[in-house]
């Protein structure tokens, strides 16, 4: 059994589908980031993919063209970013709360919406939408095994992966992103410098609200090439326990949300062996919560050592004074 | 008469805040131009209210401000900015996890290529600054990481980037050791020197003498004049700051004092930057005597009362109650000893604001047995022991079912004194019992502290309003500087104008004196 496993773990097509399950994750997960980062939290990211999702299906559809679907999906999602930044920020309702309201929005509100649009209730199998393509990279495709997991995938998991550079330049080496890190640090601070500090969050949710919508489109123009209901089945939550591990750092969170892909790769593959299937479900989410654990732990003990360093060059400084 | 060199004047300044309190009355105030101008005052007096309305922080409701000549309106930090006046708060605005040059360049940062932060412009900035205005920083370093006298520096020279030549410094000596204040001290001469302006919001009087040409003092909300520093002494600056407007009268007989409930024997303490706020403090509160407290705040008061509580602990020495002592026990025991505390801050020690009186008034007793019933309260019992309390300590309410963030501040504090003083406590520790509330609830506090120390509870109090503190203690402690340089065993003959000379630094009595207060 064990060596069933191993043998799956290790073979090719294993590395490239946890690429491949990564990148909706990793999406929501940068937009975890950029919020986060602003000092709002953005728990809407499940409901705003699911929503983005729909909205590049119906969209691609229509018009017959996958990348006007795609566009539609990130502008939805911007759209409904800001709105949980319209009831928090300027009605001053909970922010967790609006998140919560645009999730439930998102699960049932699809499938209204999807039953508008197709008749359907279940998946948009009436509905002719488009998928974006994949693509081959050149030279790095004739690499033995690395090509075959690096290339051939969906273009937006190579958007996904570009936008792990993208989001830690612009926190770290854009005015803007200086500014982000202030105000979610320390408002009081940038206010007094005449940085406004409700701009600032409005921006980071929109950026925030655009990569989860990127999310959700590639859920139904990728991954799959419909919408199902409640096809992100969890996602965003995921994304927000893989911020969080990540520390709130792109490069952090690119690997924690890798760590998420392989827990759900490895159940997908584990249903094949006859391992029962409530079980495997289970993976991805026993990871969420040990994950969190240990990211708890390391930072209470990441305290406890600044706690202790300081007592001991108070100590110091006593002794120096004596 | 106009003053061609005055860069700042605010004539007739009013303030009134929404609470009714009157910050500022018809104040007027005057800057020259490259002065080091003092603005003193006690804690309270406006100083810092005048200074926010300058800095745009907050708007009058009367008069007006002219800087350099013109009238201005200063709706926001920004204009105040763009008018060239910088603040430095007392609590630093600053980012910990940014460097030392992105806190500088925050709000102004200089791009490349139109759209990437320019981050070797913003050090060279920073360096540029530094070395001109003499301000040592290390622009790479993460503000967490630096000193506190490194990070006033980094305030100082944010403001000066902006363009200030107009300096405020909110108490800025407050948080340095002396070493800083020295080097603080030198840098402000240098700003000086190249026709920077500076205030100075201080209420020490040798440093006040030592570095500034002019000074205002507050007192209440209203301006006592202005003075040039060399022709005023230290004495007159005292008598000028800590004064009393009308002489309150409290009527209780002499003290009958017996055993000591409270020691403190030679309490050291220092703060998380390593400034010495407690240097070898003794005393000892007897069984029927009231023990003030006086001296301007930040002298070590607040570090004492919050480890008599135990929500801090001493570097050194002890603290015992009855002779049992109190470091690492926790609240509950320290309660359990006999000891009831008003905290300084009502709203966050004091009550629970969303709950209600009656939650309020039994916080202290709900677990003994004669409120219980198994796992249940025995709501019957705890009514009519909220309604009692109520009746005995006159808190004006609806019912005891009403939220307690619903009442005056003075009812609030009934709510924490009814509680603290009616589990007949045998030390009580009174923190500012009656600030800023009104005077009908003022005066029921204080004739119930008096009451219950006749009755044999010891009392230590802690206020810096002195009307309170001279006529209500029966003997008296000064802190200043984080130790006692005086005792006055009979509060009866002394006068606002001695106690001002210890409370800022000007007098201390020989230890032998001091000693006194020390009741074995």
């Amino acid at each position: 059994m064990l060596e069933n496993i191993l043998g799956i773990i290790f073979s090719i097509p294993f590395a490239f589908s946890i690429l491949r399950i990564t990148t909706p994750i990793l999406f929501a997960a940068l937009a975890a980031v950029v919020a986060d980062r602003a000092g709002v939290t953005n728990i809407g990211l499940e409901g705003i993919m699911m929503i983005s999702a729909l909205t590049g299906v119906i969209f691609s559809a229509w018009t017959q063209s996958a990348g006007v679907g795609l566009l539609c999906a990130m502008v939805i999602g911007m759209l409904v970013a800001l709105m949980i930044g319209f009831f928090a920020l300027i009605l001053k309702t909970d922010i967790i709360l609006a998140g919560i309201a645009v999730n439930m929005l998102g699960s049932g509100g699809t499938i209204l919406f999807m039953y508008l649009a197709s008749g359907d209730r279940g998946y948009s199998a009436n509905l002719a939408s488009k998928v974006m393509p994949s693509i081959d990279i050149p030279l790095i495709k004739d690499i033995p095994v690395l090509g075959q997991i690096l290339s051939g995938h969906n273009v937006l998991t190579y958007v996904a992966l570009l936008c792990v550079f993208l989001v830690w330049v612009l926190l770290y080496k854009t005015p803007l992103g200086l500014q982000i890190r202030s105000v979610g640090e320390n408002p009081n601070a940038a206010d007094s410098v005449g940085v406004s500090v409700n701009r600032i969050s409005f921006i980071a949710l929109g950026i925030s609200g655009v990569l989860a919508g990127l999310g959700g489109a590639f859920m139904s123009m990728g991954y799959m090439s419909s919408f199902n209901t409640n096809m992100t089945a969890g996602r965003g939550f995921i994304a927000l326990a893989a911020e969080a591990m990540g520390r709130g750092e792109p490069l952090g969170t690119f690997l924690t949300s890798l760590l998420f892909g392989f827990a759900d790769a490895l159940a997908n593959n584990l249903q094949s062996l006859g391992f029962p299937a409530e079980l495997v479900k289970m993976t991805p989410y026993v990871f969420t919560i040990v994950g969190l654990a240990v990211y708890a732990a390391s930072t209470m003990n990441k305290a406890k050592k600044i706690r202790h360093h300081s007592k001991t060059k108070k100590a110091g400084a006593a002794q120096a004074g004596a | 008469m106009e003053d061609r060199s005055e860069v700042v004047r605010m004539k007739g300044i009013t303030k009134v805040y929404p609470n009714g309190i009157a910050a500022n009355q018809s104040v007027d105030f005057s800057v020259r131009k490259g002065e080091i101008h003092a603005l003193m005052g006690e804690n309270g007096a406006g100083k810092s209210t005048l200074m926010k309305i300058l800095f745009g922080l907050e708007q009058p409701e009367e008069g007006e401000i002219v800087i350099n000549g013109e009238k201005v309106v200063l709706s926001s930090p920004n204009a105040a900015i763009a008018k060239g006046i910088g603040m430095v708060h007392q609590h630093f605005m600053l980012v910990p996890s940014l460097t030392v040059a992105e806190n500088i360049v925050l709000g102004m940062e200089p791009r490349k290529r139109g759209m990437f932060l320019d981050y070797a412009r913003a050090v060279s900035l920073t360096e540029e600054y530094a070395e001109r205005y003499n301000l040592q920083v290390d622009p790479h370093a993460k503000v967490m990481d630096i000193p506190v006298g490194m990070k006033q520096k980094v305030e100082i020279l944010k403001a000066l980037v902006r363009g200030a030549q107009i300096l405020i410094l909110d108490e800025p000596t407050a948080v340095l050791t002396t070493q800083e204040t020295t080097e603080l001290f030198r840098e402000l001469i240098h700003f000086k020197e190249q026709g920077h302006t500076i205030i100075f919001i201080s209420h020490k009087l040798k440093e006040i003498k030592q570095i500034t040409d002019r000074l205002t003092i507050m007192r209440a909300g209203k301006s006592m004049g202005v003075f040039d520093t060399a022709d005023v002494s230290e004495q007159d600056i005292s008598r000028l700051m800590v004064g009393r407007d009308v002489v309150l009268k409290v009527e209780k007989e002499p003290p009958s004092p017996t055993d000591t409930v409270l020691s403190v024997t030679d309490v050291h303490y220092q703060n998380e930057y390593g400034k010495q706020m407690l240097g070898g403090v003794s005393f000892s509160v007897r069984k029927g005597e009231i023990l003030g407290i006086a001296g301007v705040e930040g002298n070590g008061q607040r570090e004492l009362v919050e480890m008599l509580f135990d929500m801090n602990q001493p570097d050194s020495g002890a603290i015992e109650v009855e002779g049992r002592p109190v470091a690492g026990k926790g609240q509950a025991y320290i309660r359990g000893l006999g000891v009831s505390h008003i905290p300084e801050d009502r709203m966050l020690y004091g009550v629970a604001a969303a709950g209600t009186i009656e939650e309020n008034l039994i916080a202290d007793r709900f677990q003994k047995p004669r409120f219980n019933k198994g796992p249940l309260f025995k709501m019957d019992a705890i009514h009519e022991e909220s309604d009692r309390l109520i009746e005995d300590y006159q808190i004006l309410c609806r019912s005891g079912g009403q939220q307690v963030k619903m009442l005056s501040g003075g009812n609030i504090q009934k709510v924490v004194v009814a509680r603290e003083f009616s589990c007949a406590p045998k030390l009580i520790i009174a923190d500012q019992p009656t600030r800023g509330i009104d005077v009908g609830a003022t005066e029921f506090i204080r004739r119930k502290l008096v009451e219950l120390s006749r009755e044999g509870a010891a009392v230590l109090l802690v206020s810096a309003d002195l009307n309170e503190i001279i006529e209500l203690s029966d003997s008296l402690i000064v802190f200043y500087g984080g130790e006692i340089v005086a005792y006055f065993e009979d509060t009866s003959t002394l006068t606002d104008l001695e106690m001002g000379e210890y409370m800022l630094g000007l007098k201390r009595q020989s230890p032998e004196e001091i000693r006194r207060v020390i009741h074995a």
